[in-house]
């Protein structure tokens, strides 16, 4: 692929759709290129870090048959465009985005290198080189509620988000049912940062909960800070996307861990096989997707068990959430009993749940 | 509203205050001689993460304070030898200076993820420090105390002292300092330096206390609000003690108003308040057109003796 410089690709857009034919003789015996752009560093030990991994895991368990390149810090703007059209001209095959904000952008891409497939992260548009992935991530905030839940001694727990979008709308009202179902008088505060990734802000908004009386904190940011602090104060928290005990391993009760390898291996074996569909994957605790962490061996059995029962409801598919009778903040009847929301009304949920405070 | 509510919101106000304190007191220092330094971000990172390699590897917070200060003064040096050695531009040197500290510090850090140490804890003894209300006096971390201080210092300096009218006079007229017989270069050199060394005390703020671990850009954006900060306080030293209060209760009446449920203005009004304000500051800073909150005249452009 060296060979072709970019000027080769620019003469005409013809030949953008050639590439990858002249591409694939070329290299018959090279490693199959597959190329991630990431939102945040590598380092953030969070999202980002849980999309590194399942890509170190992708590059383990192919070993020579796959090569990978990754670029992070990119943004959710237009500038994002640049970089995935440079990944399909550098030969890449499979290229996957790994946030909500690159969804125009891979569509836009993917138009002019239809040989290219395109795999985006949380997004809901698709096309015939470009399927869709997430995770059922509420699933975990099931079973960290049911811990809240039981663990709030003063009934009021706090919720640390960064942006009112469905990922976060659905986990902290996921967050505050469970919670409710084994303590029905819960109320949740939840603050947004506006931001995914700022230590100081994190730390400074978990301080804010705590001092308004939250003896359990969840956080919907990435960083462990909001755990070091819970540990200074003495109250609790959880880890997110990755465990985070090591932080804090008195605050730390459990964690939800973002699962991505097995996807990534799944998609790229699929790809060098001939067999990739567009597909549109939403993945949770049953495929393993979504994993809760060891629980903190101060967790009192009794709420373990309760804990457990969600996590064993979902593998069997006997248990959601999002069940009926759910009513929204005002009280207004959202979801009738024995009701499920399905996954699209979550996509675009907008609402909280009644006992959530919020602003 | 209680006493213990209103300690602990005083708590959070000063604890995500200082660093920007600290980063704005340095910078104050550099712009006075005459030197735009942009590259604050990129010095608070490298003190970060010297900072946290330092105590991790030692064990001694000091130690780590200690190099933090000596590697944002490094890297300030080598804006200062592009600067006003060879004559670079300043306002790109420091951009540049700025993705440099980014991308350094993620290198030397890679080995740094997942670890976390001992928070640096307040100086006083614990009788002070966790009583329930002296620790609004006592129960901050040196950080905290530093900074304070050394605002204070640094107003005097610059107004009382014979070194600091020096400072001020090549920041405001570098060719009539240079020919009275004032070594220019060599007092920005120092003046540069020493904004370094506050940017690396400052970035180490972030991985020793507020939250004592290492993650790549943990400092998110705050060298540019400290950036700001100077301009907003007109560079003076009072001003930007309480100019840098002021952002300080905002950000807290912002995560107050939100987790109390009652959020006043929406969450991206509260967002963009900061910014909004520091316009209206500037603004009226400008139209009162006395010496008032003026720049220095030689901010960022090059020293030419002989031009």
């Amino acid at each position: 692929m060296t060979k072709f410089t970019r000027r080769d690709f620019v003469k005409t857009v013809a030949a953008a759709s050639a590439l990858p034919l002249i591409g694939a003789s070329a290299q018959a015996a090279e490693p199959f290129k597959v190329a991630f752009i990431f939102l945040g560093p590598v380092g953030d030990y969070g999202w980002t870090w849980a999309h590194d991994k399942g890509r170190r895991e992708l590059e383990a368990a192919l070993g020579g048959a796959v090569k990978t390149t990754y670029v992070e810090n990119v943004k959710e703007d237009a500038s994002a465009i640049p970089i995935l059209r440079d990944l399909a001209r550098q030969g890449n095959k499979l290229i996957f985005a790994t946030s909500f904000g690159y969804m125009d952008q891979v569509l836009e891409v993917a138009k002019e290198f239809p040989d290219v497939k395109f795999e985006h992260c949380t997004g809901f548009k698709r096309a015939a080189n470009v399927s869709t992935y997430n995770s059922r991530f509420h699933e975990g905030r099931a079973v960290t509620g049911t811990i809240a839940g039981k663990v709030s001694k003063s009934g009021v727990i706090g919720y640390l988000g960064s942006f009112k979008i469905p990922e976060v709308v659905m986990g902290v009202n996921a967050f505050t049912l469970a919670a409710q179902a084994v303590n029905p008088k819960i109320q949740t505060k939840l603050v947004m940062i506006d931001s995914w990734f700022d230590p100081a802000k994190e730390t400074a908004a978990t301080e804010t909960l705590a001092n308004l009386g939250c003896d359990v904190i969840a956080t919907h940011t990435d960083s462990p800070a909001p755990l070091q602090f819970c540990q200074k104060k003495g109250i609790f928290g959880f880890g997110q996307g990755a465990d985070m005990s090591k932080f804090a391993p008195k605050a730390h009760l459990t964690a939800i861990e973002d699962i991505w390898g097995p996807h990534y291996i799944a998609r790229v074996k699929a790809a060098i096989a001939g067999t990739w569909k567009s597909e549109d994957f939403w993945d949770g605790i049953k495929e393993g997707a979504v994993k809760v962490s060891a629980y903190n061996a101060a967790l009192p059995k009794e709420v373990q068990d309760a804990a457990n029962k969600v996590i064993d409801g979902y593998k069997a598919g006997s248990y959601d959430v999002f069940t009926g009778p759910i009513y929204d903040q005002g009280g207004a009847l959202k979801v009738k009993e024995g009701q499920k929301m399905g996954l699209g009304d979550l996509a675009t949920i907008d609402w909280y749940v009644k006992g959530i405070q919020s602003a | 509203m209680t006493i213990t509510f209103l300690i602990d919101a005083l708590v959070t106000i000063i604890g995500i205050t200082t660093p920007i304190l600290l980063a704005a007191s340095g910078e104050l220092v550099v712009e006075k001689s005459g030197v735009i330094n942009l590259g604050v971000e990129g010095m608070m990172l490298v003190g970060t993460i010297a900072g946290f390699a330092v105590t991790f590897e030692t064990g001694n917070p000091w130690l780590g304070i200690l190099v933090a200060t000596l590697a944002g003064a490094a890297a300030a040096t080598i804006f200062a030898v592009l600067v006003l050695s060879l004559g670079a531009n300043q306002v790109a040197t420091g951009l540049a200076l700025t993705i440099f500290g980014i991308g350094l510090s993620s290198l030397i850090g890679s080995n740094y993820v997942g670890i976390a140490i001992d928070p640096l804890e307040s100086p006083f003894p614990d009788v002070l420090a966790t009583d329930s209300f002296w620790r609004v006096i006592f129960g901050h971390s040196p950080f905290v105390y530093f900074a304070i201080i050394l605002v204070l210092a640094i107003g005097w300096f610059i107004n009382k002292t014979r070194a600091g009218l020096v400072l001020r006079a090549i920041g405001e007229n570098d060719l009539s300092a240079h020919s009275i017989g004032y070594p220019v270069i060599a007092i920005r050199y120092a003046a540069v330096a020493f904004g370094g060394a506050i940017a690396g005390i400052a970035g180490a703020d972030f991985s020793m206390v507020i939250s004592p671990l290492w993650a790549e850009q943990m400092t998110a954006g705050r060298g540019w609000i400290a950036l700001a900060l100077v301009v907003f306080a007109g560079w003076r030293a009072g001003r930007l003690l309480a100019g840098a209060y002021f952002f300080g209760v905002l950000m807290a009446l912002e995560l107050y108003a939100k987790a109390s449920g009652h959020a006043i203005f929406p969450s991206q009004f509260w967002a963009a308040m900061p910014y909004l304000i520091a316009v209206i500051v500037l603004a009226l800073i400008s139209s009162r057109d006395g010496k008032d909150g003026k720049a220095p005249a030689c901010l960022g452009k090059p020293f030419i003796p002989n031009g």
